[in-house]
Order: C-alpha cells, then sequence, then structure tokens
C-alpha cells in the first residue's frame, strides 16, 4: 500500500447522498481479476447520462471527493475504492460511509475522512462555486484546509498508523503467529468437521 | 456480567487484543466465490504467501455464472474469472463447488443447506449479503477483497467492536406478509444508514416463529439497513434445520454441540446499546418505490410525493409520478431468485400463487433457484412443470439478475418485480427499473401484469 501523508489536490464535489457502490463502479466491470485498470469505468453509468460534475474540466484531475452521507453503501466490492484510487483520488470526503466501503478503503489506500454535516455542505459550495480551487488533507496533523475552510478531524489510530507507514496489514498480523497457534490449538474440536 | 450473543460469540473469536488496536478475531468458515477472490490470491503470490487454513475455506461459483446454456455460455471475461477461480482452488486445496457441481449455488444460499453455517461461528465472505448466516445465531459479515486475502494468508480478521442492536418484532403476521415485508419494514423504519455501526439481533415471537429460510431473508437485507451483520439466537428451528446436513456434527457430537450453540445466545439481562421494537400486525407486503431499499410502502398505498433531492432524483429514474397508486404501476419483468429468496420455501410459496393461472401476455417472468440442490428439489415436487407451464423461465443456479453480471439483465427503461435485495439504479441492468417485494408478490406481479396486492389476489 502506498503510504499516505499530506495531500493537495483538486476539490470535486458530487452533492448526492447514498451513493452506493453499485454507481461508483457497475457491475460490468467487476470481472477484471487485477486491482487496477478501474479509473476509467468509475460513475460509469452516471458519465454516460452526459452532463456528469466530475466530467466537467475543472475537475477532471481532481484528487479530493466531497459527497453526502452514506456514501459507498450496498455491495462490498473493493473494486469501488480501486476505481477512485485509478482515477487520482486519494481522499473521500463525507458525513458517514458504509462500514465495508470505509474498512476497504483503509485497506487499499484511499483516505476516508468523516465531517459534520455543515462542513460537508461548506466544502461542497465551495467545490461548486470556485471550480478547480485545492484541499490540502493532512493525516499527520488530523487538519484539512482550503480558501476560508479549516477543520480537525478524527480518524481510528490504528489505520491511521497503517496509512502513514504504508504497512502492510497480512504482515502485522503474521507477527502474530504464536498467538494463532494458540487459538488453533485450544480451539481446535469447534471446527468445521469433514462428512 | 451479563452480554449479549454478539459481544459472546466475538470474544470467544478473540486471538490478540492489544491496548488502541482492533482485535485480531479467528475465522471458523471463510466463503469465496469468484468476483472478489482473483485479487486476493494474486496478493498471496505475490508476498509468496499460502491459504493458512484451505480446510476452513469453500469455494463456489455463483455471481459470473449463466442460469441457461451451461458454462458455455459464459462471456470471456466471466470465463477467465471462473478459471482463475478454479486455479487458485486447485493451487491452495480448497474445495470448490463449481459450475456443474451438484453442490453449486449462490454462496448464502449453498453455506446454510450444507450444514457449513453453524451457530457460535464467525463466518465471512467477500459479499456484503454474509450477513445472511447470522440466522443461524453466527457472526457473519461481508469484507473486501483485501480482507479476503487478509483471511486466506491468516485466518484472522482484524475488526473494531461493534456496537449492539436489538429489533424486536412481536406479533403473528398478517396473511400475505411474510419476512421479506418484515425486512423492508424495519428497513423503512431505522433507514438505509440506520444500522450503520452496529451489529442487530432481531428477537422477539414474530422472528421465533420463523423457518429459517423466512430467518436468512431477514438477516440477509442486514446490510440494506447500513449494518454489516443481523443475527437470530439458535432455537430448536435452527438445530431441526442443521441435523444430519453434510457438515453438520455428527450424531456422536451432536448433544455437545447443541449445548455449545444454546451457551452462545444472548443473556437474559444484556445490555444492547441500541433497541427498537416493531408490531408484526402492523406490517404490509411492501414495494419499494425509488432506488433504495429504504423508499418502500405498503402495496395499498401510492406513490409518496418527495420530501428530499433523493426522492426526486429516485423518482425520475423509475419514472414515477407522486400519487399514483402503487397497483396501477405495470410491470415488464419478473424476477423470483437471489441470496434472499430463493430458497425452496420460496419457491413454494411462488408457486402456490402462480397455481392454474398463466404471466401475463406483456410479462417475462423466469425463476432462478439459489442452488442446483434447490433446483433438484423443486423439481422432485414438481414446481418446476408448474412454473413453465404458467409461462415462468426456469433456470439454473445463479445470482442471476440480483446484479446482472450474467446474461441476464433489464434492458433501459424495463420495469421489474424483484424478489432481490437492491433497487439502486442500474443494478439489474442499465436503465432498469427494480421494485422489491416478496416471493408471493412478485408471482402475483407476473400474472396481473401490473404490481398487485397478493391479499386480493384469488
Amino acid at each position: 500500500m502506498k503510504p499516505f501523508t499530506r495531500v493537495t489536490g483538486i476539490l470535486a464535489p458530487l452533492d448526492r447522498e447514498n451513493v452506493d457502490t453499485d454507481q461508483i463502479i457497475p457491475k460490468q466491470f467487476l470481472k477484471r481479476i487485477e486491482r487496477t485498470g478501474f479509473g476509467p469505468f468509475l460513475f460509469y453509468d452516471w458519465r454516460r447520462d452526459g452532463d456528469f460534475i466530475l466530467d466537467k474540466p475543472a475537475y477532471r484531475d481532481a484528487a479530493v471527493l466531497v459527497t453526502g452521507a452514506n456514501f459507498g453503501c450496498g455491495s462490498s466490492r473493493e473494486h469501488a475504492p480501486w476505481s477512485l484510487l485509478d482515477a487520482g483520488f486519494r481522499v473521500v470526503i463525507a458525513p458517514s460511509f458504509g462500514d465495508i466501503f470505509k474498512s476497504n478503503s483503509f485497506r487499499c489506500g484511499l483516505l476516508p475522512v468523516e465531517l459534520p454535516d455543515p462542513a460537508v455542505r461548506k466544502l461542497i459550495n465551495l467545490g461548486l462555486q470556485e471550480p478547480g480551487t485545492k484541499v490540502s488533507v493532512d493525516l499527520v496533523d488530523q487538519r484539512l484546509a482550503a480558501t476560508g475552510f479549516e477543520a480537525a478531524f478524527e480518524i481510528d489510530a490504528f489505520f491511521r498508523e497503517c496509512l502513514l507507514n504504508g504497512w502492510d496489514e497480512v504482515a502485522l498480523t503474521l507477527r502474530h503467529e504464536a498467538d494463532i497457534a494458540r487459538y488453533e490449538a485450544r480451539q481446535a474440536s469447534t471446527l468445521v468437521a469433514r462428512s | 456480567m451479563a452480554r449479549t450473543m454478539a459481544t459472546k460469540i466475538w470474544d470467544d473469536h478473540v486471538v490478540a487484543a492489544r491496548e488502541g488496536e482492533p482485535h485480531l478475531l479467528y475465522v471458523d468458515l471463510h466463503l469465496v466465490h469468484e468476483v472478489t477472490s482473483p485479487q486476493a490470491f494474486e496478493g498471496l503470490r505475490l508476498n509468496k504467501r499460502r491459504v493458512r487454513r484451505p480446510e476452513l475455506t469453500i469455494a463456489t461459483m455463483d455471481h459470473d455464472v449463466p442460469t441457461f446454456g451451461g458454462r458455455a455460455a459464459a462471456d470471456e471475461v466471466a470465463e477467465r474469472q471462473m478459471s482463475a477461480l478454479e486455479e487458485n482452488c486447485r493451487q491452495e486445496g480448497i474445495r470448490l463447488y463449481g459450475m456443474g457441481n451438484a453442490r453449486q449455488g449462490i454462496v448464502h444460499v449453498i453455506g446454510p443447506e450444507l450444514g457449513l453455517t453453524q451457530p457460535g461461528m464467525l463466518i465471512v465472505c467477500g459479499d456484503s449479503h454474509t450477513s445472511t448466516h447470522g440466522a443461524f445465531g453466527a457472526l457473519a459479515f461481508g469484507i473486501g477483497t483485501s480482507e479476503v486475502e487478509h483471511v486466506l494468508a491468516t485466518q484472522c480478521l482484524r475488526q473494531r467492536r461493534p456496537k449492539t442492536m436489538a429489533v424486536t418484532v412481536e406479533g403473528a403476521l398478517p396473511l400475505g406478509v411474510t419476512a421479506k415485508d418484515v425486512a423492508l419494514g424495519i428497513i423503512a423504519s431505522i433507514g438505509v444508514e440506520g444500522g450503520r455501526g452496529y451489529v442487530l439481533e432481531y428477537r422477539g415471537s414474530t422472528i421465533r416463529g420463523l423457518s429459517m429460510e423466512g430467518r436468512m431473508t431477514i438477516c440477509n437485507m442486514t446490510i440494506e439497513g447500513g449494518a454489516r451483520a443481523g443475527m437470530i439466537a439458535p432455537d430448536e428451528t435452527t438445530f431441526a434445520y442443521l441435523k444430519g446436513r453434510e457438515y453438520a456434527p455428527a450424531s456422536d457430537r451432536w448433544d455437545r454441540s447443541v449445548d455449545r450453540w444454546r451457551a452462545c445466545t444472548s443473556d437474559r439481562d444484556a445490555i444492547f446499546d441500541r433497541e427498537i421494537t416493531i408490531d408484526a400486525g402492523r406490517l404490509e407486503p411492501y414495494v419499494t418505490w425509488g432506488t433504495n431499499p429504504g423508499q418502500s410502502v405498503p402495496v395499498s398505498g401510492s406513490v409518496p410525493a418527495p420530501s428530499t433531492e433523493t426522492d426526486e432524483r429516485a423518482l425520475t429514474y423509475m419514472a414515477l409520478q407522486p400519487g399514483t397508486a402503487i397497483e396501477a404501476i405495470a410491470i415488464d419483468r419478473v424476477f423470483i431468485g437471489s441470496c434472499t429468496n430463493a430458497r425452496l420455501e420460496d419457491l413454494r410459496v411462488a408457486a402456490s400463487v402462480v397455481r392454474g393461472h398463466r404471466v401475463h401476455p406483456k410479462v417475462r417472468a423466469m425463476v432462478v433457484p439459489g442452488s442446483a440442490s434447490v433446483k433438484r428439489q423443486a423439481e422432485a415436487e414438481g414446481l418446476d412443470a408448474l412454473f413453465r407451464q404458467a409461462g415462468f423461465e426456469w433456470r439454473d443456479a445463479g445470482c442471476s439478475m440480483c446484479l446482472g453480471m450474467n446474461p441476464d439483465i433489464l434492458g433501459p427503461g424495463e420495469r421489474c418485480a424483484s424478489t432481490s435485495n437492491r433497487n439502486f439504479e442500474g443494478r439489474q441492468g442499465r436503465g432498469g427499473r427494480t421494485h422489491l417485494v416478496s416471493p408471493p408478490m412478485a408471482a402475483a406481479a407476473a400474472i396481473a401484469g401490473h404490481l398487485v396486492d397478493v391479499r386480493e389476489f384469488n
């Protein structure tokens, strides 16, 4: 995983609530067996409808998405954060996220930032009124800043460390080999039996 | 101290708990399918890692599989994904119930029917509807592909302890109201993100009175209310369902297993972080009118006036006018299938509505059994003949038009009464319009040619 410390990039507003992962990456693109190459298919159906906000030239190189509550609800597909990353996004800001999407994002290097509704509203308006405006997201200090806007954000301490260092979570867990082996020795009788 | 079922199962699975870190939990059963696993196996190979417990990992093919014409009907990319799963399972010694296998089917249908899903277990799968398995008193939830890789490599998962919510449903279900309607009623009550951060425990007389199939339908839809896991305490219904199944404990270990399963239920005075109560007597058959599962009304009602921008967007997408009676909405397609509603009981109920009728000439209707086993049993009971004679297509097992990754999709503008779980924009096909309903409601709609109240349908 690519380490994440600070990112400054163009802010793209997507003023919708409950954006599900079927919208982020429609199912016809889930058949790839790689982790990359999903960027061109991000929000595919909405893009094909035409006049989609993220297609406006000012937002094309955006790195920070600000959007409505419950972003990433629905299907567990990690293809959703992969497609955002592949399209150049490093941060998504919303009042709340689908649980699985948030967990997936932490694990593949996309930073999910939760801010209260009024702060998100301000950022959406800023992005709409000043297309191309930039926002700085600092994971070290847990602060976010744009023109006339500043906010601190809370984040899970463990996943913050993982993101800052780009740690491989599997490698971290493998250090617990003794714990895992001890658990397996204790619980052996309760595991699935073969017929 | 008194503990909830979720807390007990969680505590039983803690491998390591360091201050400030998520707990490291042990996974008893890892279910794998073709769509969310290839990148996980690739990650293992790149890091020169192997699957730690292949014997606790079970794979099937469901998302991509054609439901007509066999494997030859799969497109090139789907075939590549299925071949990748075969190769990965072969290399790692994982049991695979692939296309053509007698045990193949939707992952959340075959886990329970094979007896793999058992009370007290921690079960994961790279699929959000893994919550289904909670119907057995297991802690079961969907994970992403990075987590799939983590479980393959370590048989463990790092998680923060969720909050607990008791959802109590009391009373007898009115005639025509099914488990699907209970699920839609709960989601309408808590909202599509009401369950975020929680594990739900469904309890009360209504829940205890449900079959395992009905309980699975309710737990399956938990994720549509934002919660990753929903569960129901195991009881005699659970034990009777499990006994004798292929992977269930054999007779010499049965009694001991049942004692252990009983002990994992919530203590009488356990405290939940949140509690809600639903009066079953007030539930009706529901129909979704919008583009998320929380946007539903009773079938006797009408399309509501929009109160938010989200509602307005949904109405535009669904091409519906506020005030239109739900029963006045004509449909083009009917889909009876999915991990929500494609078990034998669902097909029996739908068949009982269809008996003696014909599918409306303007409707194309299909039944997709949840597993090869469900298909065989239904055929043994003659349900296939009944559906076929009425004009339904009778297909092979798979996820099919729930998410349209195979050739079963809606065309742009087509309107479908569907027993699946998500009415998201484009979910069943780009531009397709989905109305979520129960199996008897879907069957009645197929015959009437429009959404119809099954309670008044002869």
